[in-house]
């Protein structure tokens, strides 16, 4: 817990300078001597086979070192989800990639590379490679990949990657004793990531003859494991360097293309090869959002009780397994969260298709289900005549309630809270008699709400492991490493401002480093599920507490006085039963490294492993104007309010729930890859693909329900990719409010909007 | 780098005529907004080719009027300077307004509207709106100059009447196109900024003194592989009021005279349906905004 | 392929021979070192590369090196003052917690300086339109916006914007 009040205080992130100056190094960045540029050579098609290459032309173009067709390079198979190695066989990623593939499974699949010396001559050679394709047929739905006659998209497995039901309870006949049952399908999009710096990677021999890899990566240790794993090598043979880094949002929580690089540079003599994904690679060929499908069907009592959850899903892994059954399987948890219900079936497929691969992103399969969920449960609420808030009030789980699904006990959990300081913050009563006013015509408005849950990390189902080491320097400032990653969330500032806190000490004491290194930090998993700040919180504290007692201890010896008896308090040692100051930190520092008889350079170190998840929660409200006659919605207004234990630094908090709530809002009117019948992806350039500007947000309001989390480290619980869970939802309904019609899949672009209105007779 | 095979800064026409003598397959470039987006997406004509730079010719600049009100406007006058030009403000203030909607500010520092409408894409900006100023393109070539009406310019999709050698050096409108009329332009897009129209619609109106309509000019962006005039919808608005049977009607015709298609980025269903109800909601912004 | 160019980067006359074929982003980036101008795109639609030149943001990814002969630059590296100190914009960034990942940042200052160069009264719509060229994919905009709007008020009260202090690493 908070002891020295830098905890939940607003500092200035440390890198804010150097990012304003232009002096933060990404990884483009940094000067590398004779280095060469690949390229990937992509498919054509979305599934089929390269029956024959013809490079001949190929190579005598200018600038080019070397092409490579696939059995040019390792052929080990290996899954690039970032996971943590498991140990446990059955546990582990699916492993169904190589570096280059001659069997197609989704448009711009990596069939060959060409190394040049400038990248202008690697792209010019790409384009004379001729290739030959024998073509499959093209599936770009679970429901076109499951059919009986379809072909499988990996030999060795069903399209069906995974298919499990988890639930409680008797959810047919529950169902039939529930005064009402609605029944409804939801799609969600394929969302991309869109961090505006795209992948990119260098790799080279160093002096020691191994490999060094300069990567934009959420995840430096994983990193390097799958690059041993995909080139065939030691683990302990590479080196993954991750400076700072133009947002991932868990598009590089995944090894894309480390291990390609490494290998390149292998077998082009270790010089440097570099790789500079474009933004139309990035947003087709990378990873997105999985799309998925719902089938639910809820019970409700006129009491406004909830007496069966029945929900199928059909997850769109796309090509590739990468993250697979993980993010579709994870819903029946959150709902389980948020609603008392007598029972319960969450039964989910994930399904090989021949889209983009889906992958991990921001809200990890969250933002799907509680856009079917918050969407049904508002129409529940609306077909018993109920407020909104009020029957989510009704349903919501005790304090303390022990979710079976995943054994994890929701202590502190807030959700009613949010929605009641929701309701009043955001003027929604205000705001829905307004609306009224606008029910003719053709602006009609209206008001919309929707709830979510989010875990703090993977336990139970993933290894949380995470260290920390604190050096004490003679100015009695701290260096604190971490294998935790900054990645532009503010990480390292939170941080900081935990090993400050505990230690005793200013949070300008502790140096934080933009590079994260395997071969120097200490090991940590990286930076997903919002489990830095929890997981890695607890390394910092237990670093800091040795760090602390290891200056007590010493202290003690110079200054004749127990331990016991002392603290730091403001960068002093002091008397802890009075505050009366014994020594200045910083004398003490110095004399920790140069004098005679004490000097022994201090440093603490910590790894640990923990064992428990805290619940977060949080709402978003909303008000839109439906232009009826065209289709477009405005959103007049929106708010988030955050249910996240303590908040370690207010500023930055404020900052992440921005974000994440212009990417939910985005999710909800207007993202997503689109293809055509032949799985070509048609909008992957930013022109296309709508992303927000400026102009097309509203002002962001946001509000926390703040309280010290009892497990997590500094009372705090996750932040990061909560914000853009539930504003989707929350505009679907406010558009129903608005319009009458409830409409189904996302995202509200203008023309979806005019044809479900046209449907709904309103126009 | 550019896939390029040489770069010429001309300082006069001539020069241009010159260079492009010696080699036809230079490609003129003025902003680049156009032409280096294509030579990165490796368009062909894009790349393996030479590029004259044309923004530093004197006679291309600027935006005056002459003495018969003629306003005229150097085809180098980038989106920004179109936008915040005193005689465009006064005279012809919808297209400042409608090439204030051009992509971002950097966009419109660099992008020309000589570009925009020699690039020929059916969804520019300042097009439709110059189709209803019934502007008239002031074209060089060593033969000569020739005025072509904007109408004729278009050909097709991304096809001007533009040969090689031939540079657009003014754009002009006569002060009968513009004096006593009143605009309004609709670019219909997903977002309100960094975006091309999926369909767009300049509405330029002139009300008789018995509140009738005296003259109606719709052009529709996107609507046709061309941006193209109403010719129907025009005829019938002459003499009419202004009422929602008239505006009805307005748009019944301009669903006859479109030709829109089907494309991923917006249904024939959708285009068809906002082809109808947007000509009269310009019609009532023009009016609204004069008061 | 070259051509002898001569322009003012960042306060400095530089005489420089440049391959035609290049962008001005790559010219700052790959010959100058002067990595703080990012690339989002290639293709002038994230504002990443913007630079001033001659009083106007532009896309450095898509304007030729060679167009910049003649002509005055500024690049993000050209803000601070020269003992390093932040200007009031890069300061307001700082510290209304505009600034996250950091990539989109060098272009976002670069147009929220010159716009309140031309306007110095700015309101909050005419400030969202000043930046729409300029993509950010973590803040949402609010606290960019924000700060903006910050510089132009306290440039109108005339009050200084406290410099950022950050005693070690400043
Ligand atoms: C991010 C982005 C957003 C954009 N958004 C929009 C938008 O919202 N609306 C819109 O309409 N456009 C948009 N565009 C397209 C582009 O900016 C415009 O078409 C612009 O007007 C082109 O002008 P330019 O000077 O840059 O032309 P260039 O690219 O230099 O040239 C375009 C074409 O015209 C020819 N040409 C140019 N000038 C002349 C001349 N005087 N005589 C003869 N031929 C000439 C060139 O040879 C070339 O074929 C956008 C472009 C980008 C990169
Ligand atoms: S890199 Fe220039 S606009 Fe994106
Ligand atoms: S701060 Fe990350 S893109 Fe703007």
């Amino acid at each position: 817990m908070a002891k020295n009040n830098v905890i939940g205080k607003t500092e200035q992130r440390w890198d804010a300078i150097a990012k304003v100056k232009g002096q933060a190094k990404f990884t483009a960045d940094f000067p590398i001597n004779h280095k060469l540029h690949a390229k990937i050579l992509r498919s054509t098609i979305a599934h089929g086979y390269v029956t024959a290459y013809d490079i001949t032309e190929a190579e005598q173009m200018p600038g080019v070192v070397k092409i490579f067709l696939p059995e040019d390079l390792p052929q080990n198979k290996f899954g690039t989800a970032g996971h943590p190695w498991s140990m446990v066989p059955a546990k582990r990623d699916i492993e169904d990639r190589t570096l280059l593939t001659r069997h197609v499974r989704v448009y711009g699949d990596d069939i060959a590379c060409v190394v040049a010396k400038t990248e202008l001559e690697a792209i010019r050679a790409l384009e004379k490679i001729k290739v030959t394709y024998e073509k499959y047929p093209v599936y770009l739905t679970p429901k076109a990949a499951m059919a009986d006659n379809a072909r499988r998209i990996h030999e060795e497995r069903d399209n069906v990657i995974a298919d499990t039901s988890v639930g409680y309870g008797d959810v047919a006949k529950e169902l039939k004793a529930a005064d009402y049952v609605i029944k409804e399908h939801f799609h969600t999009p394929m969302q991309q990531h869109v961090h505006m710096e795209n992948q990119v990677a260098v790799a080279w021999q160093s002096e020691d003859q191994r490999w060094t890899c300069i990567s934009s990566t959420q995840i430096p240790y994983i990193c390097r494991r799958i690059i041993g794993q995909a080139v065939g090598i030691p683990w302990s043979q590479i080196r993954v360097q991750k400076p700072f880094i133009g947002g991932g949002f868990g598009n590089k929580q995944e090894v894309i293309i480390e291990p390609l690089v490494v290998a390149l540079s292998m077998a082009c003599g270790g010089r440097p090869v570099e790789m500079n994904l474009t933004r139309e690679e990035s947003i087709a060929y990378t990873r997105t959002r999985h799309a998925i499908d719902y089938d639910l069907a809820v019970g409700v009592n006129k009491d406004g009780s909830i007496t069966a959850i029945d929900c199928n899903v059909y997850s769109n892994q796309g090509g590739y397994a990468s993250h697979g059954h993980a993010i579709g399987g994870k819903g029946g948890t959150f709902i389980n969260a948020l609603y008392k219900t007598e029972s319960l079936r969450y039964a989910a497929k994930t399904i090989y298709t021949n889209v983009a691969t889906a992958g991990a992103m921001r809200g990890y399969g969250i933002p799907q289900v509680m856009f079917a969920l918050e969407s049904i449960m508002d129409d529940a609420a609306e077909k018993i005549g109920m407020d909104p808030i009020d029957f989510r009030i009704q349903n919501r789980r005790p304090e303390g309630f022990l979710n079976t699904l995943s054994h994890v006990q929701q202590f502190n959990f807030k959700i009613d809270k949010c929605l009641e300081k929701g309701r009043e913050a955001f003027h929604w009563d205000e705001k829905l008699q307004d609306s009224l006013k606008y029910k003719t015509g053709s602006k009609r408005r209206g008001v919309g709400v929707a709830g979510f849950s989010y875990g703090s990390g993977t336990y139970p189902f993933g290894l949380e492991t995470a260290g920390a080491r604190l050096t004490l320097m003679p100015d009695a400032s701290f260096k604190l490493m971490l294998g935790a990653t900054e990645i532009g969330q503010g990480a390292d500032t939170a941080f900081s401002q935990m090993a400050a806190d505990t230690i005793g000490v200013g949070y300008d004491k502790i140096i934080r480093d933009a590079m994260s290194d395997t071969d120097i930090d200490p090991f940590d998993t990286g930076s997903y599920a919002s489990r830095q700040t929890y997981i890695t919180g607890f390394a910092v504290q237990e670093a800091a507490e040795k760090m602390k007692q290891k200056i007590l201890k010493r202290a003690s010896e110079m200054y004749d006085i127990r331990p016991e008896y002392m603290d730091i308090v403001d960068g002093n040692i002091v008397y802890s039963h009075n505050d009366q100051k014994i020594a200045d930190l910083a004398d003490f520092a110095m004399s920790s490294f140069y004098d005679m008889e004490h000097g022994r350079a201090i440093v603490a170190e910590s790894s640990v492993n923990i064992h428990n998840n805290s619940y977060a929660s949080g709402c978003t409200l909303a008000q839109v104007e439906v232009d009826i006659e065209t289709g477009q919605i405005e959103l007049l207004s929106v708010m988030n309010v955050h249910d996240s234990g303590k908040i370690i630094n207010p500023i930055l908090a404020e900052g992440q729930v921005d974000g994440g709530m212009a990417m939910g809002i985005a999710y909800g009117l207007s993202e997503g890859v689109r293809y055509n019948e032949a799985g070509k992806p048609l909008n992957n350039n930013l022109m296309d693909y709508k992303i927000p500007t400026t102009m097309d947000l509203p002002d962001l309001d946001h509000t926390f329900v703040e309280s010290e989390d009892p497990l997590g480290p500094y009372g705090n619980k996750s932040l990061g990719e909560n914000p853009l869970c539930s504003p989707a939802a929350a505009i679907r309904n406010a558009v129903k409010n608005a319009t009458g019609v409830a409409i189904n899949s996302n995202p509200l672009a203008s023309q979806h909007v005019f044809e479900q209105l046209k449907q709904a007779h309103v126009i | 780098m550019y896939d390029i095979t040489g770069y010429h800064e001309a300082d006069s026409l001539a020069t241009i005529f010159k260079i492009i003598k010696a080699d036809p397959k230079a490609k003129v470039i003025a902003g680049g907004t156009d032409v280096l987006v294509k030579a990165r997406e490796r368009k062909q004509d894009f790349i393996a080719t030479q590029l004259i730079g044309i923004t530093r010719i004197p006679e291309m600049q600027g935006i005056t009027m002459a003495e018969d009100g003629t306003l005229s406007i150097g085809a180098l006058s980038t989106f920004k300077q179109v936008e915040k030009d005193p005689l465009v403000q006064q005279y012809i203030p919808m297209l400042g307004e409608a090439v204030a909607l051009v992509g971002g500010p950097q966009t419109r520092h660099v992008g020309t509207i000589g570009g925009n409408i020699c690039n020929g894409a059916t969804s520019a900006d300042s097009a439709p709106t110059l189709f209803t100023y019934n502007a008239i393109l002031e074209i060089h070539s060593e033969a000569g100059v020739k005025n072509v009406p904007i109408a004729d310019f278009y050909k097709g999709a991304g096809w001007v009447d533009l040969e090689p050698g031939e540079i657009l050096v003014r754009i002009k409108i006569a002060k009968a196109d513009y004096e006593g009329y009143l605009g309004h332009y609709t670019k219909f897009a997903q977002r309100k900024a960094l975006d091309i129209a999926n369909l767009s619609c300049a509405t330029l109106i002139k009300m008789a003194p018995d509140q009738t309509i005296a003259d109606l000019r719709i052009c529709f962006g996107v609507a046709a592989p061309t941006p193209i005039r109403m010719p129907q919808a025009e005829a019938f608005a002459k003499g009419q009021a202004i009422n929602d049977a008239t505006l009805k009607t307005i748009g019944k015709y301009c669903l006859a005279d479109t030709n829109t298609r089907n494309s991923w980025r917006a249904s024939k269903e959708y285009r068809d349906h906002l082809v109808q109800i947007i000509p009269a909601r310009n019609i009532l912004a023009a009016l609204k905004e004069d008061q | 392929m070259n051509q002898t160019i001569e322009f003012t980067l960042n306060g400095e006359t530089m005489h420089y021979s440049v391959d035609v074929r290049q962008s001005l982003l790559e010219l700052l980036r790959d010959e100058l070192a002067l990595t703080g101008t990012k690339e989002g795109c290639g293709v002038g639609e994230c504002g990443a590369c913007t630079v001033i030149v001659d009083g106007e943001t532009v896309d450095s990814c898509i304007y030729l090196a060679v167009w910049a002969d003649g002509k005055t630059l500024t690049t993000v590296e050209g803000l601070a003052a020269e003992d390093g100190s932040l200007s009031d914009v890069q300061t307001a960034y700082v510290q209304d917690g505009a600034v996250q990942c950091g990539f989109c940042i060098p272009g976002m200052v670069l147009s929220s300086t010159q716009f309140l160069e031309d306007n110095p009264t700015p309101t909050r719509p005419e400030i969202k339109r000043a930046l729409s060229g300029n993509m950010c994919r973590c803040t949402g905009y609010q606290k960019i916006v924000d700060a903006v709007a910050d510089v132009a008020e306290k440039r109108q009260e005339n009050a200084d914007i406290a410099p950022v202090k950050f005693t070690r690493h400043a």
